[in-house]
Parts: C-alpha cells; structure tokens; sequence
C-alpha cells in the first residue's frame, strides 16, 4: 500500500512538474507582451499598421465611416483625460469639465446641434493611442503633444492644435521678477533626467543667463524644494505649474512668468484614414477660433445673424453659401459650436482665465492679430 | 471586551483602575520611564492627526462629492435605484441580525451596527440625503424587530432574500433595456466610485468561487486532459501579475475583436478580476482537499457514495470549512485589488478620488481624500474579517 502511495506521489509530483514548467512558458512570454503596450502603445501596433495606410491612400475606404459611425450611434464618443485641473476632470455634479472636454462638446454640437450627446472615456496615457486605434474613441482630446512620431507610427493625424503649452517658469511675487533675465545669478529647481532640465539648460546658454540648477529625482521634491524656498525659481510645463501652483500652501504669493522654453503643441487627434473626419475636426477648431477673431460669442450670436454684413461672417454662420454641407455637416455647424459651447475665448477663459483657480496667461494661446498664434485659414 | 466574567474574584484582588496600572504600566522604574515615554510619544502622534482631522483638514472636498465617491456618475434622477437596493440590504442585515439575537453574545454591538447610519445624518448633507440615510437606519431596526419577534416566520424569506439579492441588486442599478421599460438602463461607463468597487468585488467572489472549486477539484482529477487544462490555467494566470490581465482585457481585446464589436469595459475588467481570483482559489481550495485524511475518502466509499456523492457530502465542505481564513483573506485582497482599474481608466473609489483632486476649486486636497477612501477601505475590509470570524465560530472551525 505505502510503496504504491509513494509511486503515486512521485508519479504525480513529476507529472505536475512537467506540467508547471508547461504552463510556465506561456505564463512567461505573456507578460511580455502588455507591459510593451503599458509603456510604449506603439510598438505592438507598428507591425501590423504599416500595411494599413498604404491601401487607405489610395482606395480611402476609410472616408466618411467615422461621421456615418457617430451619426447612427448618436453619440460621439470622446477620449479625455479625467485627471488633469482645467483640462480634464470630473466636477462635484459628475459632469465632466475643462478645456480638452470643451471641445469634444464643440465637437458633438457641430455634428449633431447638441453638446450633450457626447460619451467621455476617459483614457490613461498608456492607453489613449491603442483606444483610438482600436475605434474604441472617435477622438483623442486629452492634452497629448503633437509629434513627428505619434503623427506617422501611431497611424494618427493631429488636428489644429488646441492649446501651445509650453515649459514655464514660476517665481515668488515678491521676488518682483517678470522675465528670465530677473533670474541672472539665481537657483533654480528643476527634475533631472527630463527634457526640461535640458530645455532650461538650453534656452539659458543661449540667452547667456547664469544660473544654478537644483535638481531633484521627482515632482514632488522639486515642488516642495521650491515651496521651502531652496530656489529662487522652480519650473516645468506651464500646464503643470499651474496644478502644482495651486496645491502650494500660499498660491497667490507666486506668479508664472509669461515666457515659453519648449513647445508642447496640444492638440486633438484622429485615426489615419478618414479624411473627412480629420476635416470635421480641424474646422471644428477653426470655426472657434475664427469666432473669436470676429468677436463672435455665444451671447452675442443670435443678434449677429440678424445684423451680420460682412460676407465672410455671413459664410461662417451658415447664413450663406454651402461651407457645412461640404464637409458632410449641417450648414450652421458654426452657429453650433459658438452658440452651445462658445468661442475660443470663452472656453478658454472658462477653464483657464484670470477668473479660475487654474489661471494660465495667454501666451502663444492669442489670436495673431494679438501676437499669438491662433490663426485659422479663411471661411471660404 | 465587555463581557462579564461568570464569577469575579474576590474584592481584594479585584483591581481598580489605579490597581491596574501600578501593575500593569508601574511596576518598576523601567517600566514607568516606558510608559510615560510611550504616552508622550501617542499624544504628540494622535495629537497631531486629532488637530489635523478636527481642524486642518478640509472635509468640504469629500461633502461635496459624497454622490461621486459614492456611486461616481450615476444620473441623479436614477440614484433612487441604489437608494432601494441598499433598503433592500439593511432590511437583510437587521433581520439576519434579528433572527440570531438569541445567538449573539454582543446584542449592544449588534444593535449599534443597525444605528450607525445615523451618525451619517448627522453631516452637513442635503435634507433629503439625511432622511434617506436615516431610513436605512429605520428599515434595519424594522427588520430586526421583526426578525425577533417571529423568527419562524422570517428564517426561509431571509435566505431567499441574501441568495437574490445580488441580482436584484443587477437589476436594479443597471435597469431593464427595451421599449417602454420601466427602468431605463444606465450604461456601466456611468457607474463609479464605491458602488463599481463593490461590484467588481462582489462579481469577482461570487463567479470565481465556484471556478476556483472546480478547478481545484480538475487538479486532483484522475482524468489527464482535466488535470493537465487545470494545471495550466492556474500556473499561467498566477505567472501573471493582474494588472497585466486588465492591460490586455482593456487594451490587447479590442485590437483583436473585428471593428464595430465591443465588449463593455466593465465585464472585461469584471472577467479579469474573475478570472485571477479563480486561479489563486483553486490553489488554496486544493490545500483544504489535501488536509482531509484518505480515511474520509474511504469512509464514504464504504457507505457507498459514488464518487460526486463524496465529494459533495464529505470531503468538500470539511475542506472548505478549514480554508474559510485563507479565502476571506483572498477575498480582502481582491477586494482592495479592484482599485488596480482605475489605472486602466475606470471611476472605482481610486479613480474617482484621482479625477475629484483634479477639480480646481479643492487641488491639493490629496490627504483629505485619500483619508476619507482609506476609511472605507478599512470598514469595509474589517467588517468582512469579522463576520469571516463569526462564521468560523459559527461552524467550530478550529474547535472540531
């Protein structure tokens, strides 16, 4: 009895040790694989996407499918960020709010006249690209940088972009410092091993402004190094700074400095292959812009399509010509956008204006006309 | 603690209180210095976290987005659902509580558990919020008072009543699909905070238990093909680290499903979560099938019960009986694991707490809240350690 218990065991010990090392093959190569998509979405899309583009070009079978998708739908389905303050974030009545959200709600009134028949998703950065890729999100609008990379490899187009965002500088309001050579001499606070250390090292050496880095490994410590009064100074996107602001323990004792050391183009982004959607949603952006530029508001709208002269302004608003149809929309997608969301101005100044807890000077984010660099091509 | 010992010692070595301490915390000058050491160091540590909670700390932030942390973006017009779904429960618990008052030591603890929602109400919230919270109070005490009154009548509904109460708890949060239904149905993108916490755990529990059994049980199969399936399932999965698992449910599935076809994000992540959980159950149900002594198996071979029939009868709940510590510690860490979707971009009480300290008007607020959801997770962990404890005093484990 014990000498065929023990030929059991072993027999089942071996037997189980074969299969372990079975099942621990797979068990190795699969972990392999997500985290690859955890920290680069791109590479395991590369391969079987380079194929793709090429018969999109030239058969387009792509074209229209995501407008004819959306419409049948009923809703647009927008990608967002929901942690970042004044861009993308749940508010206390669990609507989504800020400046990314706006304009998926621009988005949702040029095409369906209505800026509630959205459904946010809101997406990790990990998994923002592969959500778009995979149709799982119609559009990307959370605060991603434009690049040549994620233009050609992630089998994206990006938009207008949105928002210039840009690395900043933030100084104590006493210090009375308004520009970068305020800092000749000083400390600055900065994370190593990012771009922006790099960015800082940049732009001092070539305005031959001396300075001290303090580096640190981390947000964290560079903020509360700052906080304690370590630096003079302390900087990273102007974005950031402004979240990072606002949980110092005197917010109001310190300023950022309206000048710009790097470029961080933020703009929406679609998938490759659809070109009239591309357009939707380039126009979407120009048409909010554009209002601003004619100082068309949400308020003043409805008494400018009574008033309104200028042939241009007329095209805009839909009262003439045919523009809106001929990008496979109704022909007052302008009139929508302004009237239901508003005009680049106000969004802005909703999310990001003097008024909120997370102010951002306009910067690079003014029309032309004002030194900036909104300029949308003409409504013709 | 309360408990009253059946006879007292004699009153001359009935300590009081001062008698306690001398003996206790005053023994010898070693100890003195300890103690007075030990009390400066909780009063300079509990001291700073009581001022910080009474009078630092913000809790407007967690008032003002209770809804939101507690079932994320249901629509406020539906939130009447959850509101019947939990009367549904406090009625459960102040009946179960109720029909086993003759059992209980802690009637105070028992009855207090029925009242603490009151202490809820007593918060700055919006009228209806404190009327509504102080009827689950109200409900529970009406359960309990019927529950001991006519325990007869009540033993068969309240077991019907905990085995459906889940899907009726389904039912009522997602809704009826379909023309003219009375519950309009609110898509899972909508469901959050607390209220998707507890359902990923609950739906994780529930459909991994039996899958964890029964992969156990095909691990100790006699039939190879059983065996070997089970074998690998378990050491390919637990080789897998879960937060792998919701990647690829989240991110890999929908690459490789035809285009058009989506599968909602909360099943996915509901499946993963099963799917883990299972593997690691299976592992801890077959060391309670190892510990059971061939003789059982023998025994009820020799009344002769076919092999299902001993399984079921004898061998299985004596098994399951000995790992009730291991599965609800498995249960506490699936639980807390649930908070792993928020990094995949689901609102559970993680992500809803990332998106609330992204609101401008309460940035930095980060200690506020992330205090307020450790709490829940603590309650809620330790409340399914204790009645983990009941059972096993309920069914002698350890004493047997």
């Amino acid at each position: 009895m014990n000498k065929k218990l023990f030929a059991m065991l072993a027999l089942v010990i071996v037997a189980s040790m074969v299969l372990t090392a079975c099942g621990g093959n797979p068990s190795t190569a699969a972990p392999a694989e997500p985290p690859s998509a955890e920290t680069s979405a791109p590479a395991p899309t590369t391969a079987p996407a380079a194929p793709a583009p090429a018969q999109v070009e030239f058969t387009a079978p792509g074209y229209g499918g995501t407008l004819a998708t959306v419409k049948e739908r009923g809703v647009l389905i927008c990608g967002v960020n929901s942690q970042v303050p004044g861009f993308g974030y749940v508010d206390a009545a669990g609507a989504f709010s800020g400046f990314d959200v706006d304009y998926c709600r621009a988005l949702a009134a040029a095409i369906f006249g209505d800026p509630d028949k959205v459904e946010f998703r809101p997406v990790t950065a990990s998994e923002r690209f592969t959500a778009l890729q995979s149709g799982e999100i119609d559009i990307l609008s959370r605060n991603t940088t434009w690049t040549l990379q994620r233009d050609t490899e992630l089998n994206g187009n990006f938009v207008h972009t949105t928002f210039y965002d840009g690395q900043g500088m933030m100084v104590p309001k006493d210090s009375g410092i308004t520009d970068l050579a305020g800092l000749e001499g000083g400390t600055i606070c900065v994370q190593t091993g990012t771009t922006t250390e790099l960015n800082l090292a940049d732009v001092f050496a070539s305005e031959g402004i001396a300075y001290t880095p303090a580096v640190f490994d981390n947000a964290d410590n560079t903020f509360a190094a700052y906080a304690e009064g370590r630096c003079d100074a302390v900087t990273t996107d102007k974005s950031g700074l402004v979240a990072r602001r606002a949980v110092l323990p005197d917010p109001e004792n310190h300023v950022i400095l309206d000048v710009t050391m790097s470029k961080e183009p933020l703009g929406p982004m679609v998938r490759h292959g659809d070109d009239q959607w591309f357009d939707i949603a380039q126009w979407t952006v120009f048409a909010m812009i554009t209002g601003e530029e004619f100082g068309i508001t949400s308020a003043n709208i409805d008494e400018m399509m009574g008033t309104a002269t200028n042939p241009e302004v007329r095209r805009f608003l839909g009262l003439e010509g045919d523009l809106g149809l001929k990008l496979g929309l109704e022909n007052n997608f302008a009139y929508n956008i302004i009237k239901l969301v508003g005009n680049y101005a106000e969004v802005y100044d909703r999310n990001l204006g003097p008024n909120t807890p997370t102010y951002i000077p306009r910067g690079y984010n003014s029309l032309y006309t004002d030194g900036g660099l909104l300029y949308a091509p003409p409504f013709r | 603690m309360t408990e009253i010992p059946s006879s007292l010692p004699p009153l001359s070595e009935r300590p009081g209180a001062l008698g306690w301490m001398r003996r206790n915390l005053f023994s010898t000058w070693g100890n003195s210095l300890l103690t007075l050491l030990s009390a400066a160091f909780l009063v300079w540590a509990i001291g700073g976290l009581l001022v910080w909670i009474f009078s630092a700390a913000e809790w407007r932030v967690v008032l003002v987005n209770m809804r939101l942390v507690m079932v994320g973006q249901y629509p406020v017009a539906l939130v009447w659902r959850i509101w019947v779904a939990m009367y549904f429960l406090a009625f459960l618990i102040g009946n179960t509580v109720g029909l086993r008052m003759e059992k209980t030591t802690r009637k105070g603890l028992a009855v207090g558990l029925l009242f603490s929602p009151l202490v809820f109400a007593l918060f700055s919230f919006s009228l209806e919020a404190r009327l509504a919270i102080a009827g689950l109070s109200l409900i529970a005490l009406a359960g309990w008072w019927l529950g001991s009154r006519w325990p007869q009548a009540f033993r068969r509904p309240v077991l019907i009543g905990w085995i459906i109460y889940f899907p009726v708890f389904m039912l009522l949060v997602r809704g009826v699909s379909g023309e003219g239904s009375p519950m309009e149905v609110v898509e899972s993108n909508l469901w959050g905070g607390l209220l998707l916490t507890f359902m990923l755990t609950v739906v994780g529990i529930v459909f991994s238990f039996p899958l964890g059994v029964f992969l156990a049980l095909g691990r100790r199969s006699q039939l190879p093909v059983v065996r070997w399936f089970s074998v690998g399932y378990i050491e390919l999965v637990r080789g897998v680290p879960l937060i792998t698992i919701l990647f690829m449910a989240q991110l890999m599935l929908p690459l490789f499903l035809p285009t058009g076809l989506t599968i909602d994000r909360v099943i996915r992540a509901m499946v993963g979560i099963t799917l883990f959980s299972a593997a690691y159950l299976a592992e801890n149900v077959r060391g309670g099938l190892q510990a059971i002594p061939k003789g059982q198996f023998e025994a009820a071979h020799a009344l002769g019960l076919s092999g299902f029939q001993s399984m079921l009868y004898i061998i299985l709940p004596q098994a399951l009986r000995l790992v009730i510590p291991i599965l609800v510690g498995q249960f506490i860490a699936l639980f807390k694991d649930t908070s792993l979707v928020a990094i995949v971009g689901l609102f559970d009480l993680l992500g809803i707490a990332k998106t609330v300290l992204a609101q401008p008007e309460f940035l930095g607020l980060q200690r506020e809240v992330y205090a307020f959801i450790s709490l829940i997770y603590w309650v809620l962990s330790y409340a399914m350690s204790y009645f983990s404890q009941r059972l096993e005093v309920a069914l002698g484990v350890g004493e047997r």
